[in-house]
């Protein structure tokens, strides 16, 4: 039974690695290995769901959103509750690879590199929601300022047009930040694949590094400014992501609550991750442990903003919030409530226990949940607010449809289509981070 | 043709006019050349053209070619290059009055027609059944006419026949008998006088020959209660302004009696001013109706006790004609109707309704006798339909000749009596065996079905005939457009059947006129009669009606109190059942429930509880061996022990919209029991049966929307603070304040005028080419409609106040859509108007969440179908929006373009009155009124001066234009109930 003392001294990197060794054991799922039966496994389901997702906008595109269960008063729902929950997703890469490299948390090295593939995915699934969402897709481009002979601007009043620039500016940037980080890798995949076209396809990707000194000063410098860039990115995406309701006069949209569920899905990727490509030396029990302190801390935080949240509801003594906050608690959607408090507050308490903290299979567990119950929550946040505002006459009810559940089981299909193309295709972990790691470790132990 | 509400002043060209004109226009190139050419080149220099001004000439000469409008029309006499139709000009609406029939009953309107396509309905004003106001059956007569449903040929069997084949064949049968033997002819309910002419002259000359009448709302209970209490039967007629007390006897006067339009505006009328004369409405009913809603003092009674009470209230009143009897229980109810019966003899009224026994209607006759109320509250005419005669017996009649085969030849002229005759009186059965039968109707129906002969009707607004209104006036029906697929109407059939081979609709009708008004000045007559759409003639018809002497009226049947009840109503949106294929009253919320697509079996709280049930579980009802089965819907208010079923569902051959949408009461409607039964079982069957109905909520949750005071607190009001007292009037704001300097428009609704009838929903569908959606669509809650009539209930579910509110939308100063949109697709215009511009739209739906009023609608789907004939019905000023758009109620911006076109070419501002709104010209009450809230003397200013006026959430600061009044409620003193 590990204690929190023997969690606490796992090493990030647990046994002793040359520079080599690190990118045999990294460039090989690259380069070399077999496809693995779970991989493969993997990928086809994916793709089945990808499919799925094909289907689904295609259809969209021909019949309109009346296929989804939207209506009036609910007129947005699961296409909105996806884009808020990916982008959350989203958060917590950068979150991992910059927040902690500015914070020069050396745990973060093994797993920055597929959280930012995270994010980097996640908020593509985020960025597609809103397109799809609208009435008239094929005109979506109207959000975006340009010079037309319309002659007609974006309203900059509203959040929408703010999104447009946050979530573009989001995933641009994070874009950059992790293909910049993903150079040197390159340049090692390309010196040493064996085949003419990988070396051609990553030689052109590594743009000529060369590894001398003055590309890796430059390159550092680089580096600690993007992450220095995203940083305060995350939280701007989710203050406009959060605007985008706090404008709205709906109560219920005006509280905040934050990235919880990007811990999470970077526990559940890379719990899997780890255990398909043997990869328990890089990513160890102690990454394992501090994402979960990390997904522990969210939860608290989440806790006290619910409790804000009904406080402030009260103590505003506005008659709608009250009512709204009623309805969450004891209307027809009250099951959705309780179910968000039992994932997202009850059940993440068990991570104050050191064993659990350390069984994989638990924190795996405990991430699935917490994953269901953001997304709940962005759902009640939404629905339920939405459902009952302000003149009982217009209540009404959301009911999704075969192509609701369609939308997202594809999009989490396509994500995680395009996380295993991306473990096979380029380094999962960051080879020279690791290379760095390896050397400053020793010295420290 | 009247012209109203746009009068068509460009036809009107004075010679001053003209003369002004000539200066600033030319007429030509040659014109212009000399001009210019004079002007500026001198003479003796050769004109030389430059490009610029040669392409500009051009250019001009272009646009005068193509635009003729742009001109003014010569003074010479000219001769259009072909003939088009009178006083038609590109673009501008033509008005043609007319008059639309409900059950039997005409109402004056005005037909819109866009370049010969009559696209809308209005009423009209000259009319007394109308008064400008239409119901929404006149409403949704225009996608009557041109339902791709409709039948457009002429069918024996099931192949397709010509009309003069059809003629041939019935020469053959006529000839079997020269006298008429076996011939049979059934019609509804005859107020043309045309039509009746021509009957009676067939009967003439086919002396054997019988006409029948049936229809399945008829009026027979009236006639045989007046037959009963003044020994003939009579039509009574009343007069809601002048009284103050008005007792309702399961009367439906605002919602469903004949003249049900002219009532409301009367009784409206009397209630808005809240002075001592307000009317104070005493209605004991057992199926809540729109009346029942309106009700100060209601009383929740089983439709088969109503007899009971009348007879208490006789007794109680001193009328000599009431048995005496059980004492009903002492009731507050009667006891403060009975006082202040009393207290104002000479303006009180008690009105009995259409479904109660005759009985019943003797005995309200008896007390307005009494109570001196004839010739004030109420007057009698001779009745409206011709020749009276009970037309339950009529059919049964019929019937029995039928299988005694006695008829060879039946024709039905309109009607559906297969659907709709009384279940048990084997009508359909028995006309398997007539040899010959021929059936005119719109559609292929049911009794077409069966008939040998379908033969396609012309639509009303496609055929010349005349019809009474409630009160006897006489309007000169006239068509709009020639029918579009051939059909003839029933003048032009018997004709044909008289041997006058050939003569149209026209000739017969004109005819019939010219004989009764004679031949000198009858042009005139003829051309008033059709421009004005009423004849005007002091009415021959009325009679001051003397009770019989020694009348005295029993207690005929007295109802198991321990038994449920069945009543059957006609469906508040379908009627009988003819309306079934309209897509518009299909979708339109039913007033109370906000039922669509389908009825149901309304039962009290009190009694679902004890049957296990809830809204949408399915029950099957029973009466004698007869058995169907029907989904249940509860209704506060509704009396215990009693359920109510409505008619004009579960139609098997409506045509696409209206075939095997809901249930058919029908088949439980016998001739003993028309509108009652007693004796019902009622057996949960444990199944379910999704309705769609269009507000789940019932409740306010104690919210300050629907504002409800009484009379006294009405009047406290001017002096002191309004309840609720300290409402902030303005709140703050960070954006600088905008003057509207030129138009400023404004509406206000009166919430104590609202009947909740619906019109403005559908008057609103009708000139915004609103689309419809199907059942599952407004299950999904993706309902259309621009203005929703929201009903809400205070107080017990068993007893509930009944309270309506038409939404449309705000048209908010500071609208919460605009801010969110980020396209700028919704935004502020000049006046004030919250403007959404379809084009722009991309459907981000973000307005919708941020609208608190709910008022926006969004084509979730692609809802507007491109079908030919319903496309010609489509109002050409407004945009049909596609998928993926939002739309919502533009206050009518079209009216306000037009009004404005004709403003500016005469130089002058838009008056008050000028727009006139869908909604608000539909509205029979008048309880919405829309103007220019910078013209100080506007009627809308009128009416926002009030103190009572108030903001629907104005705590959000939203300042929305429109705005509402209270209802304001007139209880007896010492009510408990307010």
């Amino acid at each position: 039974m590990p204690s929190e003392s023997t969690l606490a001294a796992t090493p990030v990197l647990r046994g002793h690695y040359s520079d080599a060794s690190i990118t045999d054991k990294i460039a090989d799922i690259v380069l070399v290995q077999p496809a693995h039966w779970g991989w493969i496994a993997g990928l086809g389901v994916a793709a089945a769901f990808t499919l799925l997702f094909l289907v689904a906008i295609s259809y969209l595109l021909a019949k309109g959103v009346g296929i989804w269960g939207i209506n009036e008063p609910v007129a947005w729902a699961f296409a909105i509750t996806d884009f808020v929950w990916w982008v959350g997703i989203g958060h917590a890469g950068t979150f991992i690879s910059a927040f902690l490299l500015l914070l020069r948390q050396s745990w973060r090295t093994s797993i920055n590199r597929f959280a930012e593939a995270m994010t980097i995915f996640a908020v593509a699934m985020a960025g597609l929601m809103p397109i799809l969402h609208l009435g008239r897709p094929w005109f979506f481009y109207w959000l975006i300022p340009y010079p037309n002979i319309m002659n007609v601007w974006p309203q900059w009043r509203s959040p929408l047009v703010w999104d447009i620039f946050a979530v573009g500016t989001y995933i641009i940037v994070s874009i950059l930040f992790w293909y910049m980080g993903l150079i040197p890798d390159l340049a090692t995949l390309r010196d040493s694949a064996r085949v003419r076209w990988k070396q051609v396809a990553y030689g052109l990707l590594a743009l000529g590094w060369r590894g001398e000194a003055r590309h890796w000063h430059r390159f550092d410098t680089a580096y600690l400014l993007m992450a220095g860039l995203a940083t305060p990115l995350v939280i701007s995406v989710h203050s406009v992501v959060s605007l985008d309701f706090a404008i709205g006069n709906t109560p219920g949209w005006h509280s905040t609550i934050l990235l919880f569920s990007g811990f999470a899905m970077a526990l559940t990727l890379c719990i899997p991750l780890r255990a398909v490509f043997g990869l328990r030396a890089f990513i160890t029990a102690r990454h394992l442990d501090n994402i979960a302190k990390l997904m522990l801390v969210c939860c608290l935080i989440v806790t006290y903003s619910y409790l804000i949240e009904i406080f402030m509801a009260f103590y505003s003594a506005d008659p709608y919030t009250i009512a709204m906050t009623m309805n969450r608690v004891q209307g027809p959607y009250a099951p959705l409530y309780w179910s968000v408090v039992l994932c997202n507050v009850v059940v993440p308490q068990a991570l104050w226990f050191a064993h659990v903290r350390a069984s994989p299979l638990s924190l795996f567990m405990i991430a699935i949940v917490v994953n269901i119950g953001m997304w709940l929550e962005r759902f009640m946040i939404i629905v339920v607010s939405l459902h009952r505002d302000f003149l009982p006459s217009a209540w009404g009810m959301f009911y999704p449809t075969f192509w609701d559940l369609a939308t997202l089981a594809g999009s989490i299909g396509c994500f995680a289509l395009l996380f295993l193309l991306f473990l096979r295709f380029l380094p999962a972990i960051s080879i020279a981070e690791m290379r760095k790691l390896a050397r400053r470790l020793p010295r420290r132990a | 043709m009247t012209s109203r509400p746009h009068p068509d002043s460009t036809l009107v060209f004075d010679r001053t006019q003209a003369e002004a004109a000539r200066q600033a226009f030319w007429r030509g190139l040659d014109e212009l050349d000399r001009s210019q050419i004079d002007s500026h080149a001198p003479a003796h220099e050769p004109v030389s053209w430059y490009r610029r001004e040669f392409m500009k000439l051009m250019a001009a000469s272009l646009a005068l070619a193509g635009t003729p409008g742009c001109s003014r029309p010569p003074l010479e006499q000219i001769v259009p290059y072909r003939e088009g139709p009178p006083e038609s000009t590109y673009g501008k609406p033509v008005f043609f009055a007319s008059a639309i029939a409900r059950d039997g009953y005409g109402a004056g309107v005005l037909v819109e027609t866009n370049m010969g396509r009559p696209t809308k309905i209005e009423g009209n004003p000259l009319h007394p059944a109308s008064l400008g106001a239409t119901d929404i059956f006149s409403q949704a007569a225009v996608l009557e006419l041109w339902d791709p449903d409709r039948s457009q040929v002429v069918l024996n069997g099931k192949n397709v026949e010509t009309w003069d084949r059809f003629v041939e064949a019935l020469r053959a049968r006529l000839a079997h008998a020269p006298d008429g033997a076996g011939l049979r002819i059934l019609t509804e309910t005859v107020t043309s006088p045309t039509l009746h002419a021509q009957l009676r002259r067939l009967v003439a000359k086919y002396p054997r020959a019988r006409w029948h009448q049936y229809q399945p709302l008829n009026r027979d209970n009236v006639y045989a209660g007046t037959a009963l209490a003044f020994g003939e039967p009579l039509e009574p007629r009343y007069a809601f302004g002048n009284a103050r007390i008005v007792v309702s006897l399961d009367a439906d006067f605002l919602g469903s009696l004949p003249g049900c339009v002219r009532y409301a505006r009367d009784f409206a009328e009397a209630r808005r001013t809240h002075a001592a004369t307000m009317i104070r409405l005493y209605v004991a009913e057992g199926t809540p109706s729109l009346t029942g809603a309106m009700a100060d003092e209601k009383r929740i009674v089983r439709s088969a006790e109503i007899l009971r009470l009348a007879q208490a209230m006789a007794r109680a009143l001193g009328v000599g004609a009431a048995q005496p009897g059980a004492a009903v229980a002492s009731d507050a109810w009667l006891d403060a109707a009975v006082a202040d019966l009393l207290q104002h003899r000479g303006s009180a009224l008690v009105v009995a309704g259409d479904r109660q026994p005759p009985a019943v209607h003797a005995l309200v006759h008896a007390i307005n006798q009494q109570l001196g109320n004839q010739g004030a509250t109420i007057e009698y005419t001779t009745p409206v339909a011709f020749e009276p005669a009970s037309e339950l017996e009529s059919m049964r009649e019929l019937v029995a000749a039928m299988d005694a085969a006695q008829v060879d030849a039946l024709l039905v002229l309109g009607g559906n009596p297969v659907y709709n005759a009384p279940a048990d009186s084997g009508f359909g059965a028995a006309l398997e065996r007539i040899p010959w039968k021929a059936h005119l109707s719109l559609s292929r129906d049911e009794t077409s079905a069966r008939c040998d002969w379908h033969l396609p009707a012309a639509h009303v607004l496609e055929s010349w005939s005349d019809i009474r209104a409630f009160d006897g006036t006489v309007t000169i029906q006239q068509p709009c457009i020639a029918p579009l697929y051939g059909g003839r109407s029933a003048h032009e059939l018997l004709a044909e059947i008289a041997g006058e081979t050939g003569t149209s609709g026209y000739d017969i009708v004109r005819e019939h006129w010219q004989q009764k008004h004679g031949v000198a000045g009858f042009d005139a007559f003829w051309r008033d009669a059709l421009r004005r759409g009423v004849i005007e003639e002091p009415s021959p018809l009325r009679r001051v009606a003397v009770l019989k002497p020694g009348l005295s009226i029993g207690v005929e049947r007295v109802s198991d109190p321990n038994t449920i009840e069945l009543v059957f109503a006609p469906d508040p949106t379908l009627g009988d059942g003819r309306h079934a294929n309209n897509a518009w009253l299909q979708e339109l919320p039913k007033p109370l429930s906000t039922l669509t697509w389908g009825n149901a079996a309304m039962i009290s709280p009190a009694l679902a509880q004890r049957l296990g049930v809830k809204t949408e579980d399915v029950v099957e009802i029973g009466v004698g061996p007869r058995r169907i089965e029907a989904p249940v819907w509860i209704s506060p208010g509704h009396a215990d022990d009693s359920v109510t079923v409505y008619l004009g569902h579960g139609r098997i051959r409506a045509g696409s919209v209206g075939t095997g949408v809901g249930f058919d009461a029908y088949a439980l409607r016998t001739a003993a029991a028309l509108w009652s039964a007693s004796a019902v079982t009622l057996r949960p069957t444990g199944a379910r049966f999704p309705l769609a109905a269009t507000q789940t909520h019932d409740r306010m949750e104690g919210r300050d929307i629907v504002r409800l005071l009484t009379r006294d607190q009405a009047n406290a009001c001017a002096k002191g603070p309004c309840p609720p007292a300290g409402e902030a009037p303005v709140q703050a704001t960070l954006y600088p304040p905008v003057a509207y300097e030129g138009y400023k428009w404004g509406m206000s609704i009166d919430l104590g005028s609202c009947i909740g009838c619906a019109a403005c929903t559908v008057a609103c569908q009708a000139e915004n080419n609103i689309p419809v959606v199907g059942k599952s669509e407004v299950r999904r809650g993706r309902e259309m409609h621009w203005i929703r009539v929201d009903r809400y209930y205070a107080g017990s579910p068993d007893r509930p106040r009944t309270l309506f509110q038409p939404v449309p939308c705000m048209q908010c100063e500071h609208a919460p859509c605009e801010v969110v949109c980020p396209v700028e697709a919704s935004v502020h215009d000049a006046e004030g108007l919250n403007v959404q511009v379809y084009n722009r739209c991309v459907g981000t739906r973000f307005c919708s969440n941020n609208c608190p009023y709910k008022v926006r609608r969004f084509n979730f789907l692609s809802y507007t179908r491109d079908t030919p004939s319903l496309n010609a019905q489509r109002n050409p000023e407004v945009t049909v929006r596609m998928r993926g758009v939002m739309e919502k109620c533009t206050y009518c911006v079209q009216r306000i373009s037009r009004a404005r076109i004709d403003a500016d070419k005469s130089g002058r501002r838009i008056v008050d009155g000028d727009v006139v709104t869908a909604c608000q010209a539909v509205c029979p009450t008048q309880a919405i009124v829309f103007g220019d809230l910078n013209d100080p003397q506007s009627a809308v200013n009128q009416r926002k001066s009030s103190p009572l006026d108030y903001a629907l959430l104005a705590e959000l600061n939203t300042r929305p234009r429109t705005t509402y009044l209270p209802k304001v409620i007139n209880p007896a003193a010492g009510s408990e109930r307010a």
